[in-house]
């Protein structure tokens, strides 16, 4: 156990490490002061506290994507469906935000509700097509991403646009629906909350309980699963609608907290970045805020040294595509592993 | 209804679904080939991307479409070894490197879109080229068929000659053989002193040179600049083409087809105010619907067997 | 004994073989053929014939001894050099590529061109011929997912034969065949003797021995005991050279007389199972298990028992035939369900089905009642709980670990196993299905879980236990019966009465009880015993 976290642990680093160097590289061939450059992108988020505020709320929604990729992940399902599930959680909530009248804390609550049922609904289908027909989710969790995004934009253009607005966007949510923000100038909101009780909920869910227990074990290891006598087929099944409603609920709180009217003409790209948080946070739910962080973080220090050098901000991309790539080669650092495996085992042996 | 008829048979409309496949048919021939040869390519979407980009810039810096095309090309197949060199020799999840790479494309073409063209949406500033129209010369003339298929983008027509080289290349072909053997039973071809990574390896860099042929159609024949995130899923879309047309070149043209059929058709529908999303979402559902079918029929057959 | 005159085609001498996890495969073995001659090498399962054969063909490496091919010493280390020496092997598990047709597979890696082209029409041309010179009859152009096993392994020896190769190897090429077509495959491979190849065949069936082969060479944990000429030694000779004991047991069979009343727990009643491929690999068979006692099933691998464990389990459904456990019917019951009827299971590959390795052994502890208090609490788990029964086990079972949140991965076999062992004693269950329960694991684990089965007997339960090692299955069964084909082929009510050759010949194939009188001695007077005083027999 030991061995493995420290083992984890230095790799984690050492990807992240190669990847902020790559990162700099690039941007000296790029920049003319790219020492400047540099320092804004990692310490552009604390420079003010709107950048603060901008770097926290930025984690909100990516926290959401990543503990929904972390539940499927863990039981070992390839269901990148949370882009969908968030897109069509946040038009559930949009449509009752602009449709229902309730007082100011209920209809928030129903709204999340919504975004929570519609996202749950999104990871039903995929999920049902494997546990009934052993259908790929990889691939019918990639085609309802366009479904859902298809479906939400057809709502919104038709059932929800503001005619009044040049562009394509749907009438505000009623502020009753709204997540107070709290702390201006940033855009904290009410939300943050909703999170918190949910990454909670996570961890209780799926080290604390039976269900969680059983997609765990699932996703170790399917045979054993089985023959232990857990319903493999069920866990497969509801891993994938729990995922969604955890999706769908981060786009439904991005809404009421942030937006408050939708205004999204594509998928925004939260549901892959959910993968690459999983992936750092080893599908950990009280590790995935951490990831969150260090990827707003990232996006943030880019945004500023984008905005006081001439590097653009998707310099960033470079560098969360190496830290993939590394964490998940299992070849990377073997070596290293081996030895501390050997290192272990002997140790053990003498001992008894 | 009756504008929407005369518009759908109307050759014209076959013209523009010729068009609109291109890119995607270009991407699903690439998915094939190396789901074939049993590597799944998750990344034709950013190999596309790259190839469209690669191709402006080279473009306009060189003057010459085709010298773009020819870079963008190797771009995109350079990506596949990349993914091929972590997969292969790394191990890392295929699925994983292919978001990974879809992901540096995406924004990294827009980042390298800013230092040659300052711009971070649209390369209009570069002046760079496209990739002519041929005019076949008997079918040009011909009344209705001239209209379809006489004058289209070169790539159009390339892209219609693909099929015809990847189904040769799969099934008529030595390497072909291996590549096919080497994803049904990797064994099956080391026992008998097959390199089942270097194949693997020249099917990524195959896979990825299609997608490249499709991203620079994209960005040099469909229209004459790149723009970011200008794939918009397709590579997405030709797995799932590739998925339809049940891993067979042919397979995957008509799939592709039909997919630029309902693309081409929504904008049509869209135009008589039927919600063109509906239309749109119908090649998506189509695949869910194939998938659950095959799995399931896999799974009966493997259960009834007596 | 063996002829001088001529230098063997193959010596492979003084070949050691250890694995990474200390098992001695191979020790100082020298083995010789002649040149065109049919050589049969036997032995148990794990006498190492396999890894003699995957030394030979490049797939594993020696740690000691030479090869001498045509009386040249070589180094083979792939099978590509093999190859290249004129080794060609049939595997047990086919390397072939199934959308592709016969001829494809055929010439797969050497293929005929026609500048650029794959000439296809060449391939089968050459395939044809060949088939045709060899009487190995294929049609070439059939892909091979639609043709029977028997065509696959033709397929497998054209594929050898293309390749030049003039000692082939067949790793028990008849464990997947019907009997028309082992007698086909027999007519070839003598057709091939004929044209001067050498073959090597490994088996477990004597009868086929007896058929086919010249020369004999018997394999016995890991050293080979003896090559005789086939004509010159009996098939009774073979069987005890073969299972000849040097290990006795230490631990002695459960007390509980068998002749005694005891309420069955575990009854079968016709079971059928068919493979992939349509073969009946479950002939109706029949068993039954009383409480406090051990049912032994011996028997060469491969033979119906793990389709037999694992309809036992539910983990996959029969095609005929019901199981009743403690009276009630469980066919077609879930593996859950049937675990909740009380019966618990020992798998016999532990890392696939045993444990999930890369979790901690508290896990892999509680895995099988986990809804169940004092695991769990309301929804929750409780924690603590686990905790404590991990510990406790661990010291029951004396599993050597350093805290219960360890990676069952970072245990040695033996201890993996007891992590296994301890989980499916743990809930008391009424039967035990043990499945080759002490492969691959040390010596000090094997007596512990020998210990713990018979205790778990003497407390009641119904043991069903599975076993390729007759030392085991002898020593610790009450009762024994003897797989072969599928098929119950001998019972004997005392187990202690029977000697291991006369059930070696059993094992191999070369005696069988009548059927009625198998089902008699096993099942008859359990049915008839009244209800009441089967009830008494619990406890």
């Amino acid at each position: 156990m030991k061995r493995d976290s420290l083992f984890e642990v230095v790799r984690t680093g050492l990807a992240i490490g190669l990847a902020l160097l790559i990162g700099f590289i690039v941007t000296v061939l790029v920049s003319k002061s790219p020492l400047e450059a540099f320092k804004y992108f990692l310490t552009g988020p604390f420079t003010s506290t709107r950048r603060l505020g901008a770097f926290i709320e930025a984690a909100v929604p990516l926290t959401f994507t990543g503990l929904a990729v972390s539940l499927v992940f863990s039981a070992g399902q390839f269901n990148i469906g949370a882009e969908g599930q968030f897109f069509i959680g946040a038009v559930a909530a949009t449509f009752a935000g602009i449709r229902l009248d309730l007082p100011p804390f209920i209809h928030a609550l129903v709204a999340l509700i919504f975004g929570a049922v519609a996202g749950s609904v999104a990871g039903f289908v995929p999920g049902y097509l494997k546990s009934r027909w052993n259908a790929s989710e990889l691939v019918s969790s990639l085609m309802l991403n366009y479904v859902f995004l298809k479906l939400g934009m057809y709502v919104i253009t038709y059932h929800l646009r503001d005619i009044n607005v040049g562009a394509l966007v749907s009438l505000p949510l009623k502020e009753t629906s709204w997540l107070p923000q709290f702390l201006p100038p940033t855009r904290l909101h009410a939300g943050i909350v909703v999170l918190v009780l949910c990454v909670i909920f996570c961890h209780w869910f799926l080290f604390r309980t039976g269900w969680g227990y059983e997609i765990r074990m699932t996703g170790l290891n399917l045979n054993f699963a089985r023959y232990s006598g857990i319903p493999v087929t069920s866990v497969i099944l509801y891993s994938q609608v729990l995922s969604g409603a955890v999706a769908g609920l981060g786009g439904a709180v991005e809404m009421l907290g942030i937006y408050r009217r939708f205004q999204w003409l594509a998928s925004p790209g939260y549901g892959f970045d959910g993968v690459i948080i999983a992936i750092l946070a080893r599908n950990n739910p009280l590790l995935v805020p951490v990831g969150a962080i260090f990827l707003a973080y990232l996006r943030v220090g880019a945004d500023v040294m984008a905005m006081y050098s001439d590097v653009t901000s998707e310099m960033v991309s470079v560098i969360q595509a190496v830290i993939i790539l590394l964490v998940t080669a299992q070849a990377f650092l073997s070596g290293y592993r081996h030895r501390l495996v050997l290192r272990e085992v002997k140790r053990h042996e003498s001992a008894s | 209804m009756k504008v929407l008829l005369e518009a759908v048979f109307s050759p014209t409309f076959a013209a523009s679904i010729l068009r609109v496949t291109t890119p995607i048919l270009f991407a699903t021939l690439g998915a094939v080939v190396a789901d074939l040869a049993g590597v799944v390519n998750i990344a034709l979407e950013g190999m596309m991307l790259v190839s469209a980009f690669t191709g402006v810039a080279v473009s306009a810096f060189t003057g010459s479409a085709w010298i773009g095309l020819i870079c963008g090309v190797a771009v995109a197949s350079a990506l596949g070894l990349l993914l091929g060199y972590f997969h292969l020799k790394l191990r890392t999840n295929i699925i994983l490197a292919g978001i990974a790479l879809n992901l540096l494309a995406t924004e990294g073409t827009v980042f390298l879109l800013y230092i040659v063209a300052h711009d971070k949406g649209v390369s209009s500033s570069l002046a760079s080229k496209v990739i002519p129209d041929w005019q076949i010369p008997i079918i040009k003339d011909i009344p209705v068929l001239g209209a379809m298929v006489g004058k289209q983008n070169a790539l159009t027509y390339l892209s219609l000659l693909a099929v015809g080289v990847v189904y040769l290349f799969l099934y008529k072909t030595p390497l072909g053989l291996r590549l096919r053997a080497v994803g049904e039973n990797p064994d099956a071809a080391d026992s008998v002193g097959i390199s089942v990574h270097k194949v693997q390896f020249i099917a990524l860099a195959i896979s990825g040179a299609l997608a490249g042929m499709g991203g620079a159609h994209l960005s040099m024949g469909y229209v004459s600049w790149f723009s970011r995130n200008m794939t918009s899923g397709r590579g997405f879309i030709a797995l799932a083409a590739e998925a339809l047309g049940r891993r067979h070149p042919v397979g995957g043209f008509i799939a592709s087809l039909f997919f630029g059929l309902a693309d081409a058709l929504s904008n049509y529908m869209q135009s008589l105010r039927v919600p063109g999303e509906f239309v749109q979402m119908i090649p998506y559902l189509l695949t869910l619907f194939a998938l659950a079918v095959y799995s399931g029929r896999q799974m009966k057959t493997r259960r009834s067997f007596k | 004994m063996v002829a001088r005159e001529e230098t063997p085609i193959l010596a492979m001498i003084g070949i050691t073989k250890v694995y990474p996890n200390g098992l001695v495969a191979n020790s100082k073995v020298d083995f010789q053929v002649q040149r065109g001659e049919i050589h049969a090498l036997v032995g148990e399962n794990g006498a190492g014939k396999t890894t003699l054969m995957k030394v030979l063909f490049g797939l594993e490496k020696a740690d000691e001894g030479d090869i001498f091919i045509r009386g040249q010493k070589v180094k083979i280390s792939s099978p590509h050099d093999a190859i290249r020496h004129g080794v060609g092997m049939v595997h047990q598990h086919f390397m072939l590529a199934p959308s592709l047709t016969v001829a494809e597979n055929i010439v797969l890696g050497a293929e005929p061109r026609r500048g650029l082209w794959f000439d296809r029409k060449k391939a089968e041309e050459i395939s044809r011929s060949l088939s045709e010179e060899y009487g190995l009859h294929v049609d070439v152009r059939a892909p091979i997912k639609d043709v029977p096993v028997g065509v696959k392994q033709k397929v497998e020896i054209l594929k050898a034969l293309l390749r030049g190769s003039d000692i082939l190897v067949l790793d028990e090429p008849t464990a997947v065949l019907t009997p028309q077509e082992t007698g086909e495959l027999f007519l070839a491979l003598k057709a091939l003797k004929e044209k001067g190849h050498t073959i090597i065949f490994i088996s477990h069936k004597l009868r086929e021995v007896k058929e086919l082969s010249d020369r004999v060479t018997v394999m016995r944990g890991g050293r080979v005991v003896g090559t005789r000429k086939t004509a010159e030694i009996s098939s009774e000779e073979i069987s005890r050279m073969m299972v000849g004991r040097d290990v006795e047991l230490r631990i002695s069979r459960p007390t509980a007389a068998s002749g005694k009343a005891k309420k069955v727990v575990l009854l079968a009643k016709n079971l059928q199972k068919y493979s992939r491929d349509g073969k009946e690999v479950l002939k109706k068979v029949s068993l039954q298990v009383r409480s406090g006692e051990i049912l032994g099933i011996a028997g060469v691998e491969g033979n119906g028992q793990v389709e037999l464990v694992e309809v036992l389990c539910g983990l996959s459904p029969a095609d005929g035939g019901q199981v009743f456990i403690a009276g009630k019917d469980a066919t077609g019951k879930s593996p859950g369900d049937i675990r909740n009827m009380g019966v618990s299971h020992i798998p016999q590959d532990r890392m696939i089905y045993g444990v999930a390795a890369e979790a901690s052994i508290e896990e892999n502890l509680v895995s099988t009642r986990y809804r169940t208090s004092p695991v769990s609490r309301g929804i929750s788990l409780d924690l603590k709980a686990i905790r404590q029964i991990s510990r406790h086990l661990i010291e029951r079972f004396t599993i050597k670990a350093t805290s219960p949140s360890q990676s069952v991965s970072t245990l040695s076999g033996g201890n993996i196993q007891k992590v296994v062992v301890a989980r499916e004693f743990s809930t008391n269950p009424q039967v035990i299905i043990a499945d080759q329960p002490t492969r691959g694991i040390d010596v000090g684990a094997t007596e512990a879980i020998h210990r713990y089965l018979v205790e778990a007997t003497e407390k009641g339960a119904a043991v069903l236990l599975v076993s390729a090692d007759l030392a085991e299955v002898m020593g610790l069964s009450n009762r024994l019966c003897v797989m072969y084909e599928g098929e119950i082929v001998a019972f004997f009510p005392e187990a202690s009465e029977v000697t291991e050759e006369e059930l070696g010949l059993y094992m191999l194939g070369l005696k069988r009880q009548d059927p009625r009188e198998i089902e008699a001695a096993m099942m008859g007077e359990a049915e008839s015993r009244p209800a009441s005083e089967a009830e008494t027999g619990e406890g």
